[in-house]
This record gives structure tokens, C-alpha cells and sequence, in this order.
């Protein structure tokens, strides 16, 4: 078992990062009852593993069995009825699903589906009603209409279900869900924090960490703990005993944007825009997300330009990432990217240098 | 009071106002409705403003007023966005509902006026084609229908549709209105909030009851019976003051490095960022020692990033590029590069 599973905290009262946020969550299921939801903060920060815990808490271990179950729903709209499939994870109490995976089919799994799972509520060994909890992924995700249809339904059924949503930014989650919704914000581990993870996890498996190694992983991490985690485990695998400069494996395509954003700046011309692209096909090939790329690559760009060009250079990344996301196909405007922060940097080596 | 209710509720249910001249606030809407109690009739109805000022309240209140528990389910029909409101059933649903002729019976003390209602609650979410199926259809059916529009922006309503209506507009609600209802929920469920709580409730909920009345429900759920400020403000989402400002004077500083420092800690600490501009808006705007020229620049630029924000456009590029915009507005570096498309 990789160590993010084995040592993600099971119960609210062994959480160690968010301690606060737990203990707050906890006070607020004591009646055996809760809100809706909504948890919001940047990826690996620890949405999931409280909301698990969370429903452990409500419900006992039960919630620990879920079963997986991939079925097709058939939705009538108007005059043809649409297949939508759809894989949730479910246990007695608790549904778990992501209805964006549907793409632009998610309305119907809004209107349909989930009013359909808040409709029935479960009934307890001693019959007393209940309530069901729909864990809903990725709502930043969800389209507007499927939004709008989300509101009236956690109106109308909070009587017998209980909404928990998980989202990257609640930016996108539109005001009138929100308002209807206990929002509570995850924020990133700070470095101390993970560093105390870290050596929580070293002394379970018996490791020698020394401190500097530590920070040093958790500083490379992004303050993400997935990442520092799974960056431990591998430098576990790569030279154990650990050392307290042994270099840290960085992730292949970080240094291979690294490696493009240094021939930008060799290089200004369209032969090399052609490489480029080359390049940037195959790190979308490799599933790396195109806003990721953008924005690493301007990360990349940043620590090796002047203050003057920052500005302009980080207003067309803003400009070109917008463009990506009304468009359909993200290489272009990757490419458009490279092509105006050629042009600008030309221009101004040229005024520069003459 | 209602009978015992269960305590998974949200208040927001359990305190809607059941009766008409129980909303607080819009007197011509209440005096009007009241008006139509005692005659039993009333025009097709538009009710428009922004989110928890009691639109969906109203009419659920004067239809349950005027037919009563028993009559409700054959008389009212409630659609809204969670329903497929699409052409098909505008044709098909709507106008099956609005045909059936209906009798005036008297029950039960209920008015019970001979036509029903048909309530679409979020109208703006409908397709300009949806609308344009129900023209015909009120005017044909107005001896034994009556249509409830409701919606936040009356502008997304086609003017057909509008122009058959009488229009009511929802104004948020004041301070004091807010105030006392709030305090009476308090007194209601046994709360102790101070005057500064209070006050900071009216402020971050921005006239809208429900969004208060969740803050406060969510802050007793998680913090007991006494409430302060502070205990608001953290489960209310507000972003903290010292936050705001750090961003805002480390563009001050005119340093690049040091305000992508601060939006990175933003981003990191999921802060949301439309949040974000609209208190470093209130920032920039109350600054006196900022030019209107230099305003100007800067609220551009925020009016720009908001509307890529809600295209779903990245939120650390996009406050970065704000942040860096409001830096070079602020030392006046030149606007050279015009930046239009």
C-alpha cells in the first residue's frame, strides 16, 4: 500500500494537519446531524481525506464498505431518452460521485440521478429515518445549468439527504449554491506542517529522517502533501539510509518544461517554435493537464526575465489561458503563448542590444 | 410558533415567512398580494432582485394563502431550474396544467380564487425559446391561469413576456430589517449576539436574509450559542483583512517577485478569487491617495479578470495578472502595452 493510503488519517481526531477544521467538524456532527457542505482549497491539501473521515464519524465503520457500481441511467429528455453512465461509490449511508465526468450531459445527472438518490431516504435497524449523504466531486467542474439545477434540490430534499461537495475553488461555484452550503476552507499544509507529517510517517516505518531532508522535501512540494508524501516514498525506494543533501527526484515533465523554457530563451524564431511544439505535443500526449503546463512554463519563464517584462509576459499566460478555456483544442494557444513571448522578448533584446 | 420541527432543518426553511404580510421589507408587493387575498384575483406576476430578498417566499406564501393545504397540490404547479423547463415541456406540461378549467369552491376559510398558478422560479435560467412558447399560451389561458415569473436579472425575461406581467422589484433588505429578524431567530433558538456581530452579520451578507441566516446558523453549529464578529466572519468566507492588504501594498512596493509571492500564499491558502477582487476593489476604490486615472486602470482590470473568472479561467493567472496590472497602474509605469485583442 502506497503510504498516502496507509497513513491518510481515518478519523477526525487523528487528523494531524487541519486539527482546527476536525475538531470543528466534529462538533458539528455530535447531534448526529450536519449542513451541506462545501469544501474548498487547492489539490492535496486534504478535501477527501476529511470528508472519509467525516462520514466515518457520522456513520460508524459502515462507511468504510463501499461497493463500486458502474451503471448507465436512462434519462428521458423530451423526445429521446439520453444513456448517461455514470460510476459511483456507494455504502449503506453515503453515494459518492462526480457528476462533471458526464461532461456536457451533466445537467441530467443533476436533475435526474441525484434528485432520484435524495428522493429515498435509508431507514435505520431501529426504524428511525435517516438521512443519505451525496459526496459530489469536482462541482468547480459542473456547468452552469447543472448548477442552477443543484439549488432547488438541495432546497426541497434536505430533509432526507445532506449535500457534500468537494471543489478546487469555490470561485467557480456559483454564489446561489454557496450561500446554501456551509463553506469551509481547506488551505495547503504550511511547510512546518508537512515537515511534522513527514517525521510522523518516518518514525511509523521505523526511518531515520534528518531535519534538513525534510524541509527540503516539503519546500520542493509545493505545499501539497500528496506530493511531499509520495516524493518521500520515493526517495525511500531510490538511497536509504537518507542523507541530508541527497538530490530529490523532480517530476520528469516539471523538468522537461524547464528544458523548453530555456530553448525559448536561446532561441527566438519559427524553426524553434516548431520544436517547441513537438515538445508541448507530447506533454499533452502524456495527459498533462494544458493550464498545468501554461502555468508551469510561466513559472519557468518568470525566474529568468527581467522585472520589466514580467508584467506584460504574465498578463498574455492570463490571456492565452482564458483563450484555452473557451476554445476546444489547447495546443494552439499553448503555442500562440510561445510565439507572443518570442515576439516580445525579441523585440526587447533588440531595443536592449540594438 | 410552527410545531415542533426536527433539528436537521435549516433555519432557512423553518423561519420562511408562511404568510404574506409576514415579509419583511417590500410593501408594495405585500400590499398588492394582500389586495388580491380580499378580491381573489390578481395579474400575472414578475418578481425580480438579487438573491434572498423573499421572491420564491412570496409566492410560495400567496398560493398557499389563497388555496389552502388541501387545494395547493391540484392549483399550483412549481417549476423551477432543478426541472427540465425546455420547449418540449413548455408545450407539452404547461399547457396541459394551464388548459384544465377549474371551479371557485370555497374551503376551508381558503379564498380559493376559480384559477390556478403556475410558479417558474428561476425564469432566467429558461431558453429565450421557452419563453417565447409561453406568450400565447398566458394570454390564451389568462381566464383560468396565472403565472408567477421569478428571477434575478429581469433583463434575461423577453420583453413579451415582461410586458404581460405586473413587475415587482425585490430591494434588498435593510439593515435594520435584517437586524430584527435576525434577532428574532436568536431570541427563537436561544442565541446571545452582541451589537458588533450584528452589525458585521448585515455587512458580509450584503442584504441578503439567507445568506445571513446560514452564516449564523452554520456559526452556532460550530460554535455554541455565543456568537461574535470574528466567529462571522470565519465561517462566512470573508477573506481576512491582513491578507487583502498584504497583496495590496506589496503592489504598492512595485516588486513583481513579492507580489507573486503573495498570490501564490492566496492561491496555496484557497482563498476564492472572486472574493478576492471584490475586497481589494473596496480597497482601491476608498484609497485617497490613488488618482481617478490610476482607479480607473485598476477596476478595468478587475472587471476583466472577473469575467474570465466566471469563463472558468485559472484563478492564480488571472490574480496575477490583476496583481501586476494594479502594480504598474500604481507606479505609474506606462501603459504600453495596450493589451487589446
Amino acid at each position: 500500500m502506497l503510504w498516502v493510503d496507509k497513513y491518510r488519517p481515518k478519523t477526525l481526531d487523528k487528523v494531524i494537519v487541519h486539527e482546527d477544521v476536525a475538531q470543528n467538524l466534529q462538533k458539528l456532527v455530535s447531534a448526529g446531524d450536519c449542513p451541506h457542505l462545501l469544501f474548498y482549497g487547492p489539490s492535496g491539501s486534504g478535501k477527501k481525506t476529511l470528508i472519509m473521515a467525516l462520514l466515518r464519524q457520522i456513520f460508524g465503520p459502515s462507511a468504510d464498505k463501499v461497493k463500486v457500481e458502474n451503471k448507465i441511467w436512462k434519462v428521458d429528455a423530451g423526445p429521446r431518452t439520453i444513456d448517461v453512465e455514470l460510476t459511483t461509490l456507494s455504502s449503506t449511508n453515503h453515494v459518492e460521485l462526480s457528476p462533471s465526468d458526464a461532461g456536457f450531459q451533466d445537467r441530467y445527472v443533476v436533475q435526474e440521478i441525484i434528485k432520484e438518490m435524495a428522493k429515498n431516504r435509508p431507514i435505520d435497524t431501529k426504524g428511525k429515518k435517516g438521512f443519505k449523504v451525496l459526496v459530489l466531486n469536482e462541482v468547480d467542474k459542473l456547468s452552469r445549468e447543472a448548477q442552477h439545477s443543484l439549488r432547488r434540490t438541495m432546497e426541497k430534499y434536505s430533509a432526507s439527504c445532506r449535500l457534500i461537495l468537494c471543489s478546487n475553488s469555490s470561485s467557480k461555484v456559483t454564489e446561489a449554491v454557496r450561500s446554501r452550503c456551509l463553506n469551509v476552507r481547506i488551505n495547503a499544509p504550511m511547510e512546518e506542517e508537512i515537515v511534522n507529517v513527514l517525521d510522523f510517517i518516518a518514525k511509523k516505518e521505523g526511518l531515520q529522517l534528518p531535519q534538513g531532508f525534510a524541509a527540503r522535501i516539503a519546500e520542493k512540494s509545493n505545499r501539497n502533501l500528496r506530493r511531499a508524501v509520495l516524493t518521500f516514498e520515493t526517495c525511500r525506494v531510490q538511497q536509504y539510509p537518507f542523507t541530508n543533501n541527497q538530490a530529490i527526484p523532480p517530476m520528469d515533465w516539471e523538468q522537461y518544461l524547464s528544458e523548453i523554457a530555456s530553448d525559448i530563451m536561446k532561441e527566438q524564431s519559427p524553426k524553434r517554435l516548431f520544436e517547441v511544439r513537438g515538445k508541448l505535443y507530447e506533454l499533452l500526449t502524456n495527459c498533462i493537464p494544458p493550464e498545468i503546463i501554461l502555468k508551469r512554463l510561466l513559472f519557468e519563464l518568470l525566474k529568468k526575465l527581467d522585472s520589466e517584462l514580467k508584467h506584460e509576459v504574465s498578463h498574455w499566460a492570463a490571456y492565452y489561458e482564458h483563450r484555452m478555456r473557451l476554445g476546444q483544442k489547447a495546443i494552439f494557444h499553448l503555442e500562440a503563448f510561445v510565439a507572443k513571448f518570442m515576439s516580445i522578448y525579441k523585440s526587447f533584446l533588440i531595443s536592449t542590444f540594438g | 410558533m410552527a410545531p415542533v420541527v426536527q433539528s436537521s432543518q435549516p433555519w432557512v426553511e423553518k423561519y420562511r415567512p408562511r404568510q404574506v404580510k409576514d415579509v419583511a421589507h417590500q410593501d408594495e408587493v405585500v400590499r398588492v398580494l394582500t389586495n388580491t387575498l380580499e378580491t381573489s384575483n390578481c395579474p400575472h406576476m414578475l418578481f425580480y432582485g438579487p438573491p434572498g430578498t423573499g421572491k420564491t417566499t412570496t409566492a410560495l406564501a400567496i398560493a398557499h394563502q389563497l388555496f389552502g393545504p388541501e387545494m395547493y397540490k391540484s392549483r399550483v404547479l412549481e417549476l423551477n431550474a432543478s426541472d427540465d423547463r425546455g420547449i418540449n415541456v413548455v408545450r407539452t406540461k404547461i399547457k396541459n396544467f394551464a388548459a384544465v378549467a377549474v371551479g371557485s369552491s370555497r374551503q376551508g376559510g381558503y379564498p380559493c380564487p376559480p384559477f390556478k398558478i403556475i410558479i417558474l422560479d428561476e425564469a432566467d435560467s429558461m431558453t429565450e425559446d421557452a419563453q417565447n412558447a409561453l406568450r400565447r399560451t398566458m394570454e390564451t389561458y389568462s381566464k383560468v391561469t396565472r403565472f408567477f415569473f421569478i428571477c434575478n436579472y429581469i433583463s434575461r425575461i423577453i420583453e413579451p413576456l415582461a410586458s404581460r406581467c405586473a413587475k415587482f422589484r425585490f430591494k434588498p433588505l435593510t439593515e435594520e430589517i435584517m437586524g430584527s429578524r435576525i434577532l428574532h431567530i436568536c431570541r427563537e433558538e436561544g442565541l446571545s449576539l452582541d451589537s458588533e456581530a450584528l452589525s458585521t452579520l448585515s455587512s458580509i451578507s450584503q442584504g441578503d436574509l439567507r445568506r445571513a441566516i446560514t452564516y449564523l446558523q452554520s456559526a452556532a453549529r460550530l460554535f455554541g450559542s455565543s456568537i461574535s464578529a470574528r466567529v462571522l466572519i470565519s465561517v462566512s468566507g470573508v477573506i481576512p483583512n491582513e491578507v487583502t492588504q498584504a497583496i495590496f501594498s506589496a503592489c504598492r512596493s512595485g516588486n513583481f517577485d513579492l507580489a507573486n509571492k503573495e498570490v501564490d500564499n492566496v492561491i496555496a491558502e484557497g482563498y476564492p478569487v472572486s472574493q478576492m477582487l471584490s475586497q481589494l476593489y473596496d480597497i482601491v476604490i476608498d484609497a485617497d491617495d490613488i488618482s481617478d486615472e490610476q482607479k480607473a486602470r485598476i477596476c478595468k482590470k478587475f472587471a476583466e479578470a472577473d469575467k474570465c473568472l466566471v469563463d472558468g479561467a485559472d484563478e492564480y493567472l488571472q490574480l496575477l495578472d490583476v496583481a501586476s496590472t494594479t502594480m504598474q497602474a500604481l507606479t505609474n509605469m506606462p501603459q504600453d502595452m495596450a493589451c487589446e485583442s
